[in-house]
Parts: C-alpha cells; structure tokens; sequence
C-alpha cells in the first residue's frame, strides 16, 4: 500500500505542491529534447533518402564542434570559422559518399549500418588526433549567444531559463522551419523526398543518386553543427557528446525512422519524460540515473502497441 | 591442390550430409586443434596467452552467440555485451553463494540467467523488427548496464562496486583468480569453447538450425509452412544468449579477474558484432577468423611504432588504432561483405579446382 503510495501518488503531490519546480524540470526536458530531436532528424534524413541508418551522426556532432572549436583557437575569427566548419562538412559528406557509400550500394542495410559504424570509429580517431582528447569550452560568448539567464516567477514561484536554452529553442525551431520549406517547395528537396519513395523510378527520371546523398549527408552535417553549437554550450566539447547519439535512437522508435514530425515530437516527449520521471520516480524510488535507459523503455512499450513508431510508415509485407 | 576431392564418392545420401563432406576439411580441422592443444602450449609466452589467445577464443565463443541469433536466425541485436555482463554476474553470485560448486557446474548455470533475460528482451521480437528491434535490444544493454551498477546486491556490497573472482580449483588446479597460471586458463577456455562450437555446429546443421535459417530468409513465408515463429525466435535467443552468458562468464573468470559494470556497455556489443560480421554472418567458423581479426591487430598495431623507433605517445598510439581499425571494418565490408569466411570458401574453392581455372 505504502509502495503503490509512493508510486502512484507522491511524485503527483509533489508536483502539485511546487509546480515552479515542476516547471523548471519540464523546461530542462525541453531543452534537451530539443537537442534529441535535431540529431533525430539528421538521422531521418539519410534514413528516409538512402535506408542507410546512420549510426554516425552523433561522432559529425562532436567532430563539426570540434572543428569550430579547433579553428577558432588557431586564429580564425568565430564568425569566419563557421562557414569554414560547414565547408569541412561538406568534404566530408563528399568524402563519405566516394569513399563508404558509393561501393556499397545495394548491399543488405545491416552492412550499410557497420560501415557507418567504421566512419563512426575513424572519426572518433581521427578527431582525437587532430584536436585532442581533452575537453574543449565552446565558444558561445564568440558566436554571439547570450549566456545570461531571466527569472520568471509563476505562481508565486521561481523558474530561470537561460538565455543560451532559448536561444537553441528558437535556433532549432528555425532550423526545422527552413528544412520543411527545403523538402517540399524546392526541387532539390523534392528529389530527396523522391528518392525515398522509389530508388529505381526516381533514377529513371534522372535524378543523380549521388549527388543527393553527398547533399543530404551535408545537410546532417548542418544539423549536426547546430547540435554541437547549443549542446557544446551546455555541456562542454567532448567525445562524451557521442553518447547523445545513442539518445537519438529511441527518439527515432518512438517517432518511425522515416517521419520528420516524429522526430520532432518524439524529441520533445522523450526529453521532457525522462527527466519527470527521473526527478519524481527515479530519484527518490530507483536510486537515479534512470535516464540511461527510460527512454529505450518507453520507445520499446510504444513498439509494442505500433510495430512502426508513432509516425512511421505502416509496414506492409508480401510473401 | 591440397584439396583435391577425386576419388572421394558420395555413394549414399548419408555421407553427403556428414560433417566433413571432404576428407581434407576433416585434417585441416586437425591439425588446427594440433596447434592449439598440443604447439601454442608449449611455445607461447604469458603475454601471448594474455594478450591474444584467450581474449581471442572468448571473443570468438560470445561472437559464436551473437551469430546464432543474427546470423542464423536474422535477428539483430545490440545487447551483447549487456548479456555478457548477466552471465558474468550471475556466475559471480552462484560462486559467492554456493563456494563449494564446481566451476564448470557455475559457468553452465550462469548461462542459464543470460538466456532467461534474452528470451524477456527476445519477446518484443515477435512484433518489432529489423532496425526496431536492434533499438530495442539497446534496451536490454542500457536496462541492464544500470541494473549491474545500481543493485548492489549484485556485486555483494562491495565497495568498489567491482566484482572480484576469488581462487578456484577444478581437479586440484587452480583455474580462477589471481594465483591460477595461464596455462589452466587457456586449456580450460579451449575445452569449453570446443565443445559449444561442436554443440552450436551441429544445431544449426539440424531441424532448429534450419527452422532458424528459414525465418531469416523470410518469416511470414516461414510461418506459412508452418514454422512457429515464436518457438523459432525465442529459441534464437534462448540458445544465443545462453552462450553469449558462458562467453561472458569466461570472459571474468578467465581472463580479466574482475570487473566493474562499465567493462558490459555499448562498445563491447559493438566489438561483438564487428567480430561477427567481419568474420561473416551465418558461419560458424568466421567468428574465429573474425576474432583473430579484432583483437590481434590493435595487439599488432602496438607493437609497430615501436618496432620502427617512431617517437609516438601512447596516448597517439591509441587513436591512430581507433582510425585505423575503422577504416579497415569499411575496407572489409567494401571488399567482402560477406566476410572473411567467404574468404576462406572461395579459396577453398579454388584449391579444390587448381589447376583449372573452372
């Protein structure tokens, strides 16, 4: 009686009770699930164009971070190093499609997912020789992102949002809004989408397969850009940000991998979930740091009800 | 030219079946077990015994696992190493609990706990599947990763939060802990990988192993012969995750001596799956080769800056390993996706033809 108390009652009375607080959690949720969703969606974009499930997105974070960084602290002005960083990106989605993608095309996606897996290794080291393991401080005050914070005070009470949070929430928003406005009114972005549908039919109509997978590869290199920028001002620029990649891939079950909306609202749930739960049930009832695997629990029991994401495309299959 | 197969008549549907269609596959086996039985024991140094052939046998035995349920049975997952890490625990606390339980009875029984907790993760297998289910395989890794860490009851409230393997003997030699020679270990790690690749070879030449392979393929038109999926799937996973346990129960006992939860997480499923697919899916004797693969060569790697007199930091040493060992999973996968077993059959082909080019 005192357990189902403790579980089903007292985190909603502690809610309750100091809704400031409550409010502060889900903000901080939020933020990361904001983060989530972005690197999300550049694994929906390759996934949706290629059927390539991308494993290497979370490494482009922290090595498109990493090069800012890099170029930064050699002299380069921040504001110049960044068209800078997204050239490199753009190399290295050249890169990859020449090198990796190009001779494996057709193979069995499981192949397709280890090589992503190898790019994830050979970044990691050559990342690591090029800047370092050590941590690196992202330059936010450089690239202009206000670091101070605002106090609200709903219900009496006191909520700080900083400035830098808000500013990744509306950067990200404005990411998403271009990327949309990209996919469905340009040619290129009706390309990208052609492609998903139908290899063979859209090859036959002339659209160059390789020259939209080095374009959507650069635009995960974008968006891994962006991620790194707002994540590496929270938390620092480190290998340890590869391990947010790993938070993506729930978010992407929880969503469908083939569904930009998904990504998005899967983004946002998982974060805010998780840290309501670990708050208000991790915490006090399972010792904490139940963020490692909540999210994978609940994208697991979503699966259970719909095989394919919320989102996803329902999955027919012929014999 | 070695392989030459004439004279060698197939006269019953029976001897096309057998283990060794080929007398000399049958030699080659041998002699490879010469080496191991009889010329590494008396050739090779700690170091060799440490560093390379126990971590291979044991990587190939949790590989083996792995391939069971994805190669054969076409069933991806990521929670090897979270698997791994149940079957260590679980043999850990059947030792603290019962001291007076024979090693081999503990690893064989702490198999049984891994496979339990693979056929609870096996079930979402039934509706979800390929890349989902791979993702909700991280499930079982992550769940479990923070069960080892969070339970303490798991590693006996020590303080280190570390589980340590005490000394133990099995016919009067030490083969557990920090007194057992190396040489125990190794023949005791050989014995046991023998006999599951023997056990594992003949299961999936037979009536499950075939029921597996016809799933992979294709399940609905598995089940429309009348295959039951389910029976099929979990029993993937039940026989998977039972070796992938034994591996990881060896993997603590034999080799490291102790471990903490952190040594089960993502990157050591990885490693298991790289071995598996480098080595090639759906064959038994790839994770051998694949083995051989992963874990000689950062070994090798070392030795070479040193070997030349290059003034390379260790620290260096170590990330040109991680690029290198990247750009080599791709070159494999480029070059023979099918791995380094179809390797091993196109050559024998060859031999088998050699002179004639066909």
């Amino acid at each position: 009686m005192e357990m189902l108390h403790s579980i089903l009652v007292a985190p909603f009375a502690d809610m309750a009770e100091a809704p400031d607080f409550f409010l502060q959690v889900v903000w901080e949720g939020l933020v990361s699930g904001v983060l989530y969703a972005l690197i999300a969606l550049g694994f929906v974009l390759i996934y949706k164009s290629s059927r390539i499930f991308n494993f290497a997105q979370g490494i482009m974070v922290v090595f498109a971070a990493l090069t800012l960084v890099g170029l930064h602290e050699n002299g380069v002005p921040a504001l110049l190093a960044v068209p800078l960083t997204l050239v490199v990106m753009f190399f290295l989605a050249v890169g990859i499609e020449r090198v990796v993608l190009r001779p494996l095309v057709n193979q069995p996606d499981i192949i397709l997912f280890m090589a992503t897996i190898g790019i994830t290794l050979f970044l990691i080291g050559l990342g690591e020789t090029i800047f370092g393991g050590a941590n690196k401080i992202m330059i936010t005050e450089q690239l202009g992102i206000p670091t101070g914070s605002w106090v609200l005070e709903p219900f009496g009470g006191f909520v700080s949002i900083e400035q830098r949070d808000m500013t990744a929430v509306v950067g990200a928003v404005l990411l998403v809004i271009a990327l949309l406005l990209f996919l469905n009114k340009s040619k290129m972005g009706r390309a990208i989408r052609a492609l998903g549908d139908d290899h063979q039919a859209a090859l036959s109509v002339g659209i160059s397969l390789s020259t939209i997978w080095v374009l959507v590869w650069f635009i995960s290199g974008i968006i891994a850009l962006a991620t790194g920028i707002v994540w590496g001002a929270r938390a620092g620029v480190s290998f340890a940000l590869e391990v947010i990649a790993l938070k993506a891939l729930p978010v992407l079950m929880l969503g469908g991998l083939e569904s930009v909306t998904g990504a998005i609202v899967g983004g946002l749930a998982i974060g805010i979930l998780e840290k309501v739960f670990e708050i208000y049930w991790g915490q006090p009832l399972l010792g904490g740091n139940t963020e490692a695997w909540f999210a994978y629990m609940l994208a697991l029991l979503v699966l259970l009800v719909r095989p394919q994401g919320l989102f996803g495309e329902k999955i027919i299959e012929r014999v | 030219m070695f392989y030459r197969i004439a004279g060698q008549y197939k006269t019953s549907y029976h001897t096309d079946y057998a283990l060794f269609p080929v007398k000399q596959d049958a030699w080659l086996l041998a002699l490879i077990l010469l080496f191991a039985f009889v010329v590494f024991p008396l050739t090779a140094s700690d170091f060799m015994f440490r560093a390379l052939l126990i971590p291979v046998l044991i990587y190939a035995l949790a590989a083996l696992g792995l391939n069971i349920l994805t190669g054969y049975a076409g069933q991806l997952s990521l929670g090897t190493g979270a698997f791994m890490g149940v079957g260590a625990y679980a043999c850990y606390k059947l030792i603290t609990i019962f001291p007076d339980l024979n090693i081999i009875v503990a690893i064989a029984l702490s198999g049984f706990f891994s496979a339990a907790a693979g056929v609870a993760f096996g079930l979402p297998s039934l509706r979800i599947k390929g890349f989902y289910l791979a993702i909700a395989t991280l499930a079982a890794q992550f769940f479990l990763l923070w069960l080892f860490q969070k339970w303490a009851w798991l590693y006996n409230y020590n303080a280190s939060g570390a589980i340590q393997v005490p000394n133990m003997q099995l016919f009067g030699v030490t083969v557990a802990g920090a007194q057992a020679p190396v040489l125990a270990q190794y023949f005791f790690v050989l014995i046991v990988v023998c006999v599951i690749t023997m056990f594992a070879v003949n299961i999936t030449r037979g009536r499950i192993g075939r029921t597996w392979k016809a799933v992979r393929d294709m399940d609905i038109a598995a089940e429309l012969v009348g295959i039951n999926l389910m029976k099929a799937k979990l029993s993937a996973f039940f026989v998977s995750s039972y070796i992938v346990g034994i591996a990881g129960a060896l993997f603590v006992f034999m080799w490291r001596g102790a471990a903490e939860a952190d040594l089960f997480d993502i990157q050591l499923s990885f490693r298991v799956l790289f071995i598996a697919i480098i080595g090639g899916l759906g064959s038994i004797l790839g994770n051998y080769l694949g083995a051989l693969l992963i874990v000689a060569l950062p070994v090798l790697i070392g030795t070479v800056p040193a070997a030349f007199g290059l003034p390379i930091s260790s620290a260096m040493v170590e990330h040109l390993n991680t690029m290198i060992i990247g750009a080599l999973i791709i070159g494999f996968l480029i070059i023979e996706p099918h791995g380094l077993a179809r390797f091993w059959a196109l050559i024998r082909e060859k031999l088998i033809i050699w002179p004639f080019p066909h």
